[in-house]
C-alpha cells in the first residue's frame, strides 16, 4: 500500500506478502492483490473515468468508459481494457489516459457512443450540476458530436414507485440501480429489459414493486435517469447549502448530508460512514424531514386560558411563569411524573433527567413510549447501558459474525441499516436466525432461517434451542457469535431472561436494538426510573451521592427510591396519586393503553407538554413550549452500539429553542439550576459526571406456559412497519405511496377455521373495537394473526388496545 | 482683462455648440437597438411560458441577482411545454448590473432583455421583480397559462417546428 518514491531505482521496493508490484502511468505501485486497476490508479491520484464502477458493488464492466491500455509480460493487450473489472497482477504496465493515447482515444470514443441517445435535458433535469456524465464529458469528451440522426426517444418519466420516477432516455444503462437493488438491498425491483438499442431499465412485473431503499439507486444514479419525486425540480446543487447531520429516525444513526435552500430543508442524501451506514441509508431517513415545516407546527408558547379554556399564545415569559408555577404547585401537592419520548438527543435528555431528579425532585421519569416491562428495564440498566463500540456489538461486528439470532426484532422494519450489514454478513456466510412468526421479506433476503413461535413464547422458544435446535446453539457458541433483541420483546416475559441465560451459555455477545434513535441515548443519561446518568443505580448512596456533588445539589436531595414507569405514571396519574405531568415528543396512541393514557392526560391536574406540532396531548396541556425539531437544533444521538453520533445546527437562526435550553430556564424559573442552556453546555455537563460502576442485571422472569386461544380467538403479532403513520412522516404523500400493503396474515389452517381466504377480508376485534381490512395466507404458526401496528387504517393499540401477544377475536369480515 | 475676455469667449462660443443636455423625462432618450435594460420572460405563440425553471440564468448572475425556483408541469395546470416550468422567478434589480451573461446562458430563450431602462423606485421591495412583472404582454392569439399545449403533442414541436406551427394555427 505503500506509493512508489520520486526515484523508482534508488530503493526497490518492498513487496509485501499477498500484495503485487505493477507500473501505472510509468510509476512503479505495490498493491494488494485482487485490488481493482481502477482503485490503484486513484490510490495514486489518477481519476479514470467511470460510471458503472462503486466501490460498495461488484464490478460489472458495463458502461466501458473507464478504459486504459494494460501489458502483461512485455506483451500489450491487443485492445484497451476496462479497469473497473480487471485486478492487479505482478508485472502488469498499465496507460491511463494521462500517457496513452489509445486509453484517451477509446475513453472519447465511448464517451461519444454515450451521448448519442443521451437527451439535451441537462438545463431540466436534477442531476444538472452534480451530474457525473455532464463532469466526465466535459473532461474526457470530444467538443462536438459527429451523430445528427435522431435520437431514440422513450415516453418520460414513468413512475416506477411514488416516490422513484425513471426516464429511460437519459439512461446510460451502467446498472448500478439494479445491482444496489439485487445486492445490497435485496429487492430486484429493477431490471434490464429489452436488448440492443431499445435496451432499457424497467421494472419487474411479477415482482411486487417495494423497496426500503430505493431513495440509494437515485443517489447513486450516474446520469438523472432516476430521480425522486419529493426533490423534483426543488433546487440545483449550487444554491444549496449542504450541512452533514445525523438521522433522527431509528437507532442506527445514519451520517447524513441534509441539503437547504432559503431556510428550508430540499432533500437528504446518505453520508459516508464505513463504521455505521457505509454510504446507504433507508428511505425513511432520506425523504421523511417535512414533519418539520408542515403547516401546523407550534411556534408560540401556548398558555391555556383560564376563562376560555382554551390554548392561547402568550410570551415565553408568561408562559415558563405558569409551568413554572404549576409544576411546583403540582409537585408539592403529590408529584410530577415526566414521559419524554424516545426521539431526544442525548443532550435533551439528559435535561429531561436532571429537571426531575433537581427541580421536580422524582424519579418518576421514563423515555419508553411504547410497551415496556420491569424485566425490560432490568436488562437495559444492568447491561445494555454499559455497552459501546469498544465493547459491545457494533455494525461491523455483525459483518464478522458466524451466525446472528434476532429475537423479536423485524431488521428491515426497525433498523433497516442492521438489516443491510446482517444481507451483506449473510452474502459471505453468517447464518442468520429470525425468532419470529412468520418468513418475512427480511428472512428471505438475509437468508436466513425462521424460528417460528407463537407471539408470546419467544421465551420459551429460547429456552428449547439447546434441545431442539443445537446447531444454533453451536453457531451461536462461535468467537463473535452476536443476539439482536428488538424492542417487542418488553411485551414477551421472559425474553430477556431467557436471551441471557442463552449468551450466558454461549458467550454470544447481546445487543439491544430499539426503534427509536433516542432510546439509546436516554438510558444512558438516566431517563428511566431507576438510574441517573451514568448507568448509575438510584438506589445506590455511594452513586447518589456522586451525582448530587457533580450537580452541585445538597446531599441528600436525590431521591434515593426508583420511581415509576411509563404506565406507572400514567395509572398514577389517571388516579390522582400524581398531581401533574411533564412530557415531550410523547404519542399517546403508541402507549401500550392508549385509553389509559387518555383517562391520565384528563385527569392528571397540570401538563406542561413540549411539542412541535399539536397532539394529543397539547389537547389537554395547561402549557404547550414550542421546541426545535433535529435540523434546528445541534446534539447527539446515541446509537444502538453506544456511539456517539454529533450534528450541528442545520438551519440557524430560527428561533426555535432545543428542550435542554427550555427545561434550563424553565428550572430557572423554579429555582434549580440545570446548567443546560445548549447543547454544548448540558453535554459538558454530562461529560463532567463520567460513568457509573458497571453493575449487571439480575434477571429472573419465568417463561409463561401459553394457554390455547380459545373458539372464535387467535394470538395477535404485531410490529411496526418502516413506513406508517409515524408523527414524523407526516405531509410525505411520496413515502407513503412506497409502504408495503396493510394486509393481515395467517396460517392457511387458520384462514380455513376462520372461513378466510386470500384476497378476502378478516375482522380482528376486542372489547374495545374491531379492524376490517384484507387477509392473506403466509407460514404463520396455527392460530397466530399478525396486523401491522400502525400503518393506514389499522391502528392496532388505539382501536382494540391490543399488542403483540394479545388475544383477539377474529371473524370472516366484509370489506 | 485679456484673461476675462478669454472666459466670456468660452461662453459666447458654446452658444452656438449643439446642447447636450438631455430634455429626460419630457422627452425620452432612445437606446441603441441591444441596449441591456430591463429583462423580459418570453412566450410561446400560444402563450405558454418559455422559461423551463433550469437556473441557468442564476447560475450565471456575477451579481447574484437571480431567484428561480422550479415547478412540476401536470395534465391540470400546465405553464410551458415539456416537464420544467419557472414556479418562481425573482430577479432583484437592486443587484443587476445589466451584464446579459445570464441571456447568453438561457437555454430556452426565455430570457431576453428589453430596451427599458426606468428601474428607479423609492424602495427596495418593488425594485425585486417578479414573474408577473417580467412575463412578456400576450400577444394576439396569445392565451394565459395555464393550458394544454395548443402547438404539438409534445415540447419537441415546440422547440423544433414552434413558428410554422403557429403560422398553421393562426390561418
Amino acid at each position: 500500500m505503500t506509493i512508489a518514491p520520486d526515484k523508482p531505482n534508488a530503493t526497490e521496493l518492498v513487496v509485501p506478502e499477498g500484495h503485487v508490484k505493477l507500473v501505472i502511468d510509468g510509476v512503479e505501485v505495490v498493491a494488494p492483490k485482487g485490488e481493482l486497476l481502477i482503485r490503484t490508479a486513484e490510490r495514486l491520484g489518477t481519476v479514470i473515468p467511470r460510471f458503472c464502477d462503486h466501490p460498495l458493488l461488484e464490478p460489472a464492466g458495463a458502461c466501458r468508459q473507464c478504459l486504459v491500455e494494460v501489458e502483461m509480460g512485455g506483451r500489450p493487450m491487443p485492445k484497451p481494457q476496462a479497469s473497473c473489472t480487471m485486478t492487479v497482477a505482478d508485472g502488469m504496465v498499465v496507460k491511463t489516459q494521462l500517457t496513452s493515447p489509445v486509453a484517451d482515444k477509446a475513453q472519447q470514443g465511448v464517451m461519444e457512443l454515450l451521448l448519442i441517445n443521451h437527451p439535451l435535458d441537462c438545463p431540466i433535469c436534477d442531476k444538472g450540476g452534480e451530474c457525473p456524465l455532464q463532469n466526465q464529458a466535459i473532461a474526457h469528451g470530444r467538443s462536438d458530436s459527429r451523430f445528427h440522426e435522431h435520437k431514440r426517444t422513450f415516453p418520460k418519466p414513468i413512475n416506477i414507485s411514488t416516490q422513484v420516477l425513471l426516464d429511460r432516455e437519459r439512461c446510460v444503462l451502467c446498472q448500478r440501480c439494479t445491482r444496489f437493488s439485487a445486492q445490497i438491498a435485496g429487492d430486484p425491483f429493477i431490471e434490464l429489459l429489452e436488448r440492443g438499442a431499445q435496451q432499457q431499465i424497467g421494472v419487474a412485473k411479477e415482482k411486487p414493486f417495494q423497496s426500503y431503499f430505493s431513495g440509494n439507486t437515485i443517489q447513486i444514479c450516474p446520469v438523472g435517469a432516476l430521480t425522486s419525486a419529493a426533490y423534483r425540480f426543488r433546487a440545483r446543487p449550487f444554491d444549496l447549502v449542504s450541512t452533514p447531520s445525523v438521522c433522527e429516525h431509528c437507532s442506527s444513526g445514519c451520517a447524513e448530508r441534509t441539503d437547504w435552500r432559503r431556510g428550508k430543508v430540499q432533500r437528504k442524501l446518505a453520508g459516508d460512514d464505513p463504521q455505521v451506514n457505509e454510504e446507504w441509508i433507508c428511505d425513511k431517513g432520506r425523504f421523511a424531514f417535512r414533519y418539520a415545516t408542515t403547516g401546523d407546527r407550534i411556534k408560540r408558547p401556548l398558555v391555556r386560558d383560564k376563562e376560555s379554556g382554551e390554548l392561547r399564545e402568550s410570551s415565553w415569559t408568561e408562559a415558563l411563569q405558569v409551568a413554572a408555577a404549576g409544576l411546583a404547585a403540582a409537585r408539592d401537592a403529590n408529584g410530577v411524573g415526566v414521559l419524554t419520548g424516545g426521539r431526544l438527543t442525548v443532550e435533551d435528555a439528559y435535561a429531561y433527567s436532571k429537571f426531575a431528579r433537581i427541580a421536580l425532585h422524582t424519579n418518576d421519569i421514563d423515555f419508553r413510549a411504547r410497551p415496556h416491562s420491569a424485566e425490560e428495564l432490568e436488562f437495559l440498566s444492568g447491561t445494555t447501558v454499559f455497552t459501546n463500540p469498544d465493547n459491545g456489538v457494533t455494525f461491523q461486528g455483525i459483518e464478522k459474525a458466524p451466525a446472528a439470532l434476532l429475537v423479536a426484532f423485524e431488521p428491515e422494519e426497525e433498523a433497516p441499516i442492521v438489516f443491510l450489514r446482517l444481507r451483506k454478513a449473510a452474502r459471505k456466510g453468517t447464518k442468520v436466525f429470525h425468532l419470529g412468526q412468520f418468513t418475512t421479506p427480511a428472512v428471505e433476503k438475509t437468508f436466513g432461517t425462521l424460528l417460528a413461535c407463537v407471539p408470546g413464547a419467544e421465551a420459551n422458544a429460547i429456552n428449547a434451542l439447546p434441545e431442539h435446535a443445537s446447531d444454533v446453539v453451536e453457531l451461536l457458541s462461535k468467537p463473535g457469535a452476536v443476539i439482536l433483541v428488538g424492542e417487542r420483546a418488553a411485551v414477551v416475559p421472559g425474553a430477556f431472561t431467557a436471551v441471557a441465560r442463552l449468551a450466558e451459555r454461549t458467550g454470544a455477545q447481546v445487543a439491544w436494538i430499539p426503534r427509536r434513535a433516542g432510546e439509546r441515548g436516554a438510558l444512558a443519561v438516566g431517563a428511566t426510573p431507576n438510574l441517573l446518568p451514568g448507568g448509575r443505580h438510584v438506589a445506590n448512596a455511594a452513586a447518589r451521592l456522586e451525582v448530587e456533588r457533580t450537580w452541585g445539589v445538597e446531599e441528600g436531595s436525590l431521591p434515593a427510591t426508583p420511581g415509576r414507569d411509563t404506565t406507572g405514571i400514567l395509572e398514577a396519574a389517571a388516579s390522582g396519586q400524581l398531581s401533574g405531568l411533564v412530557v415531550g415528543g410523547v404519542d399517546p396512541f403508541d402507549l401500550p393503553d392508549p385509553r389509559l393514557a387518555e383517562k391520565a392526560l384528563a385527569g392528571a391536574g397540570f401538563i406542561v407538554s413540549l411539542e412541535l406540532r399539536p397532539s394529543a396531548v397539547t389537547a389537554h396541556a395547561d402549557v404547550v413550549l414550542p421546541i426545535a425539531p433535529a435540523v434546528e437544533k445541534a446534539g447527539s444521538y446515541l446509537n444502538w452500539e453506544g456511539r456517539r453520533r454529533e450534528f450541528g445546527t442545520t438551519l440557524e437562526g430560527t428561533g426555535s429553542l432545543p428542550d435542554c435550553r427550555v427545561l434550563d430556564t424553565l428550572a430557572v424559573e423554579m429555582d434549580a439550576d440545570l446548567f443546560t442552556q445548549t447543547p454544548a453546555a448540558s453535554a459538558a455537563d454530562l461529560a463532567r459526571l463520567g460513568e457509573g460502576a458497571v453493575t449487571g442485571s439480575s434477571l429472573n422472569v419465568a417463561a409463561p406456559l401459553q394457554s390455547p386461544a380459545g373458539p372464535g380467538k387467535a394470538v395477535l403479532a404485531t410490529w411496526h412497519r418502516l413506513i406508517g403513520n409515524g408523527s414524523l412522516q407526516v405531509d410525505e404523500p411520496h413515502l407513503a405511496g412506497t409502504a408495503r400493503p396493510v394486509v393481515a396474515k395467517v396460517a392457511e389452517a387458520t384462514a380455513q377455521q376462520f372461513g378466510l381466504v386470500t384476497g378476502g377480508y378478516v375482522t380482528v376485534s376486542t372489547d374495545r373495537g374491531a379492524i376490517t381490512l384484507p387477509v392473506e395466507t403466509d407460514d404463520l404458526p396455527e392460530g397466530v394473526i399478525w396486523l401491522p401496528t400502525n400503518s393506514g387504517d389499522v391502528t392496532v393499540r388505539a382501536t382494540l388496545g391490543a399488542g403483540h401477544g394479545s388475544i383477539v377475536s377474529v371473524s370472516g369480515g366484509t370489506s | 482683462m485679456f484673461e476675462s475676455l478669454k472666459g466670456f469667449g468660452v461662453t459666447f462660443g458654446t452658444m452656438f455648440k449643439k446642447v447636450v443636455t438631455e430634455e429626460y423625462p419630457e422627452v425620452k432618450k432612445v437606446t441603441a437597438p441591444r441596449f441591456h435594460g430591463r429583462h423580459q420572460l418570453n412566450r410561446h405563440p400560444d402563450g405558454l411560458e418559455k422559461c423551463v425553471g433550469c437556473e441557468l440564468c442564476a447560475w450565471a448572475c456575477p451579481a447574484d441577482a437571480i431567484f428561480v425556483e422550479g415547478g412540476d408541469n401536470t395534465e391540470e395546470a400546465r405553464y410551458s411545454p415539456g416537464e420544467r416550468f419557472g414556479a418562481d422567478y425573482q430577479i432583484n434589480y437592486l443587484r443587476c448590473i445589466g451584464c446579459g451573461l445570464c441571456i447568453e446562458a438561457c437555454p430556452t430563450r426565455s430570457l431576453t432583455m428589453t430596451n427599458e431602462y426606468e428601474l428607479a423606485d423609492d424602495n427596495r421591495q418593488d425594485l425585486i421583480f417578479t414573474k408577473e412583472d417580467l412575463l412578456a404582454p400576450l400577444l394576439p392569439g396569445m392565451e394565459q397559462p395555464p393550458h394544454p399545449m395548443r402547438l404539438g403533442d409534445n415540447e419537441q414541436d415546440y422547440y423544433v417546428n414552434g413558428p410554422r406551427l403557429a403560422k398553421e394555427a393562426q390561418q
